[in-house]
């Protein structure tokens, strides 16, 4: 394959994004116990897109950590393995590492190995729990990540691969002798053939394949390589590759490493503990080390050391890997100013620790063993400290700062990346591509009709007719093609939802809570670049609505709710707006000790009065997201102001109404700067207006019979049982009407909020989708009208508020009534 | 245009051209203004602000704004408010004729924040490049006189231009206030 492959990459990375949403997705829809056969196949399928993928594009990290999940899927898909909720959840997190992988890869970040590692070793150990057949497979499997560097990776004499292509390998194109042949280029290559499966001559199909092959091959080879000769046909055959034990005794084989497993177990509930009271050791033998800590927090620190001792003690099997972590941390350590001299320190204090910890379990012979343990994990660390070239020492001090840090802004890059990279591309559902694809279709039989009648030599008044007939399609195609166009960009919200339910998935385990999240109007359809922005506020008001909004179990109980809460985030148009709603059934905001914290904090003075709803509003204030309100205001508010900042940047409002022990309700209205309508053109005067169609009820002929003046001023119509005030378009706007009569203009009957009132317009045209322009953009907002559209003719229309107009008419109405009174 | 005036030397091709005039021709201290026609009267406005200039056509009619506000336009899918600047100045009105022009501005207002806005002028008239020590100090016409709109004064061969604050005389704010005025005169 000597072709550029690059070109593709960007199109894989965004397939296996998407592929790993559906994993996510489905993973949370999987049954525990009984799952679903076709729910995981789909997330098989997810996941084996992403492995051949990897694979083609040399991402072998990716290929050979997806492959674990596949072997666990495949388990799972044969009902081998019972779908258990740790297995969901080990599988959750590996989505997760593979999603951070893809990412880094994407940004050419480095990759965080210790946590890859970590979740893989998981998913080995979950593998290994029930088969033993896979785990074989596993831990070879484990043991293939591209090494970091060449000099590191043990010497491994060689690899004996069993090779039995299916029956129809050669019907697909692949021969296996070459790839024998390709073999035997890559080391010294000795092979057995087994016929034993050939069949009698005479039943032989000879574009059947029948051999198998077990294959010794010597020479210091890399996995990787060799399955890249494998890589077409790996569907296609049964394939093991296990290495030939090394010739150079690998010196962790003469260490108990069960022994060191026992102590580790024994020492791990105290983990934390001890990690703290090494550090508190280490700095207060040698200062001087201290130092070097200073970019990061000894939390940090810690919870990082454990990590990585833990890694070490699960991997000492799989030297390996074990290897080649541990160069990289070396390599890691030197970037931070670790001296050589310096590990010895830390070793010694390490086990001076361990054995304070351990008490009399702290035997000479563990104490030897530990010894010799750290001192091969020391002697790696330095090895790989070395191996980094000199030159890279300029840079690391400036661009390396410490683990903490590096670790963060590794994640948030890729973030940033992501962010510019998805607004390059955007997915459209093949209806609204196919519509596009008919209507161009149209207009190419309109197009070629009408110069098919140019041609014609006699043009007589039949000819112009069908002129007329042709321009009018020609102008619907033309006008429906615009507006499908400009749907394109218009995607459902639920691109935005749907990483809600993971989210309330994983913080309802870690808070011990049990929540139901409830969604609706998913298909509500928002502009794109919206929808960009709008996720991380919602992200941010459910964890809130989550972590201090819905109350643990018992507490619920006691207070005579259901024991599982719900929150419930809901999206609909409305009024030009676009709302989004978060409700939860939990305690609601606590008024008092928010009003107490305000006055506190000077927010609000000791004697103002406020509403409940204004001190629900101080949730928003800047002042309401110090650390300390935390815990003093159940927590609510944090970064609230966040939230209300990056909505008002979208030109959208965010409020909060709250029931004490009822839970509370957050309202997002955000403008559809770019979202669509469906709205009925009407005419007044030489204008035209869009009304949207949702709040239309009904529109009626004027019958004079039925309009009524109530004291003179306002009048009203009667509607079948009803009374609807009659609103003047025309006099609201201050134009000239085309109709001065009543009774030849039209009445639409509109609500908003559950109140009618008829419009009195000249006429109505058709109705039509429009997509919504900002006024407030380069003017201002003007009440009564929400915003403006242009029309199939490249004029401007302006869109009706109905909810404006209706406070309007009754601002007119008590006006007049003043009048009356003043006169 | 009117930028052969410049005394140009006579460029290799068009981009060295642009090139020179901006480089070697405009220094820190000069501005180009783009003037125009109103009841007689020469006004200039920063050329970079200009954004296009476009015949007058017909404007969508915003109900209950200031009449000055002639209504909205759309130019390539934005909606563009037009303001008559004969009406904002409250000069005589004219009808519209062939000379009758549309300068759509771009007016900054608030950090960060740009609008796009359009003027009807009676016709353009030309680019100057004005020094800045060459633009005078509004006078102060006393009270009847709002002078709040005008940056200063200029000389350009012995013509009077009065160079505007767009931003001042276009902003929202100024919008909404004047509306809030009217509405009070109601």
């Amino acid at each position: 394959m000597t072709f550029d492959m690059s070109q593709f990459l960007a199109t894989f990375y965004e397939e296996s994004f998407e592929g790993l949403d559906i994993m996510e997705t489905e993973l949370l829809a999987l049954d525990v116990g009984e799952a679903d056969l076709e729910t995981i196949n789909t997330i098989f399928r997810a996941a084996h897109s992403i492995k051949g993928g990897s694979g083609t594009f040399g991402l072998n990290d990716v290929a050979s950590f997806t492959h674990v999940m596949e072997t666990l899927l495949d388990e799972m898909r044969d009902g081998k393995r019972e779908v258990t909720q740790n297995a969901v959840n080990i599988l959750l997190e590996s989505v997760d590492v593979l999603r951070e992988m893809l990412s880094a890869l994407q940004a050419e970040d480095d990759l965080d190995s210790e946590r890859i590692a970590i979740v893989k070793k998981k998913l080995d150990d979950l593998l290994a729990s029930v088969s033993n057949e896979s785990t074989a497979v596993a831990a070879t499997e484990a043991s293939v990540a591209e090494p970091a560097t060449e000099t590191a990776v043990p010497q491994v004499s060689g690899w004996t691969i069993y090779f039995k292509p299916h029956e129809d390998m050669l019907q697909t194109g692949n021969d296996p002798v070459r790839m024998l042949r390709e073999l035997a280029t890559l080391g010294e290559l000795s092979s057995a053939v087994d016929t034993s499966s050939l069949p009698e001559f005479l039943l032989m199909e000879p574009e059947n394949s029948y051999f198998e092959w077990t294959v010794t091959l010597t020479g210091d080879i890399k996995k990787s390589d060799i399955e890249e000769v494998f890589e077409w046909v790996e569907d296609g055959c049964e394939l093991t590759i296990t290495p030939i034990a090394s010739d150079v005794t690998s010196e962790n084989s003469e260490l108990d490493i069960e022994l060191i497993k026992t102590t580790f177990e024994m020492l791990a509930p105290q983990g934390e503990k001890l990690v703290a009271r090494f550090y508190e050791e280490l700095f207060k033998r040698f200062p001087d080390v201290q130092s070097l800590f200073a970019n990061t927090t000894p939390e940090k620190q810690q919870t990082k050391l454990l990590a990585a001792l833990e890694l070490v003690v699960s991997n000492l099997e799989k030297q390996d890997v074990l290897v080649r972590t541990l160069t990289e941390m070396g390599m890691r350590h030197k970037n931070y100013g670790v001296k050589i001299e310096q590990y010895e320190a830390v070793s010694s204090t390490l086990l001076d620790v361990m054995q304070e910890f351990a008490g009399d379990a702290w035997t000479d012979k563990v104490a030897a063993t530990w010894k010799a343990a750290l001192a091969l994990v020391t002697n790696t660390m330095i090895a790989g400290q070395q191996a980094e070239p000199a030159a890279e020492v300029e840079n690391s001090d400036a661009s390396v700062p410490a683990v903490a840090t590096e670790k963060s802004t590794a994640k948030k890059a890729p973030a940033k990346r992501k962010a510019s990279t998805e607004a390059s591309s955007i997915r459209v559902s093949i209806d609204k591509v196919d519509e596009l694809i008919n209507m161009v279709g149209e207009l190419v039989i309109t197009q070629s009709m009408l110069s098919q009648l140019g041609e014609e030599e006699n043009f007589g008044e039949e000819q112009i007719e069908k002129l007329k007939s042709g321009l009018i399609q020609l102008e619907r195609n033309t006008r429906e093609m615009q507006e499908n166009v400009m749907r394109i960009r218009m995607l459902p919200i639920s691109f935005v939802f749907q990483r809600f339910p993971r989210l309330v998935h994983d913080l309802s385990g870690k808070l011990d809570k049990k929540i139901e999240l409830i969604l609706s109007g998913e298909s509500t359809e928002l502009d794109k670049t919206v929808m960009e922005k709008i996720g991380d506020p919602l992200v941010h008001l459910i964890r809130n609505s989550l972590d201090h909004g819905i109350e643990t179990p018992d507490v619920r109980v006691a207070a005579g709710k259901p024991e599982t809460g719900e929150i419930h985030l809901n999206a609909y148009h409305e009024g030009g707006n676009i709302v989004i709603e978060i409700t939860d059934d939990g305690a609601g905001l606590n008024l008092e000790k928010i009003l107490a914290k305000a006055k506190g904090s000077g927010l609000v003075g000791e004697s103002d009065k406020l509403s409940d709803e204004d001190i629900a509003d101080l949730i928003f204030q800047p002042g309401f997201s110090t650390a300390d309100v935390v815990s003093d205001v159940s927590g609510r508010g944090v970064g609230m102001d966040v939230v209300r900042r990056n909505i008002r940047a979208l030109g959208g409002t965010v409020d909060v109404k709250t029931t004490t022990g009822q839970g509370s309700v957050f309202t997002i209205r955000l403008p559809l700067t770019l979202a669509i309508l469906d709205g009925q053109s009407v005419v007044v005067g030489e204008e035209v207006y869009i009304v949207p169609l949702v709040a239309i009820i009904e529109s009626v002929q004027v019958d004079t019979s039925l309009v009524n003046g109530i004291t003179g001023q306002a009048e009203v119509y009667r509607l079948r049982n009803e009374y609807i005030p009659i609103v003047k378009l025309h006099d609201v706007f201050n134009i000239k009407p085309l109709h001065t009569e009543m009774k030849d203009g039209l009445l639409v009957v509109v609500e908003a909020e559950g109140k009618k009132v008829a419009l009195l317009v000249d006429d109505l045209l058709g109705q039509q989708q429009v997509v919504i322009k900002s006024l407030e953009t380069n003017f201002k907002s003007v009440e009564g009208i929400s915003g403006a559209t242009i029309l199939g003719d490249g004029t401007v229309a302006l869109i009706l508020d109905v909810t404006g107009l209706i406070s309007i008419s009754k601002k007119n109405a008590s006006n007049v009534k003043k009048l009356t009174v003043a006169a | 245009m009117a930028l052969t005036e410049q005394n140009v030397p006579a460029g290799d091709n068009n981009s060295q051209m642009d090139h020179s005039i901006v480089g070697a021709e405009l220094d820190e201290n000069t501005q180009q203004f783009l003037t125009f026609i109103l009841a007689g009267e020469e006004y200039g406005v920063d050329i970079l602000r200009v954004q296009e200039i476009k015949g007058w056509d017909a404007v969508t009619q915003v109900p209950n704004t200031p009449e000055y506000v002639r209504g909205v336009i759309n130019l390539r899918g934005t909606i563009v408010p037009i303001i008559d600047l004969r009406i904002r100045f409250s000069i005589e009105q004219l009808e519209y004729g062939p000379t009758t022009v549309v300068i759509v501005l771009k007016v900054i207002s608030g950090a960060d924040n740009s609008r796009i806005m359009g003027i009807v002028v009676d016709g353009v008239s030309d680019v100057y490049n004005v020094k800045n020590e060459e633009i005078n100090a509004a006078p102060d016409f006393g009270d009847g006189v709002d002078s709040s709109f005008v940056k200063g004064l200029a000389t350009v061969d012995e013509k009077m231009v009065i160079i505007l604050d767009i931003d001042h005389m276009l902003n929202s704010n100024e919008l909404a206030s004047v509306n809030k005025a009217v509405d009070d005169e109601e």
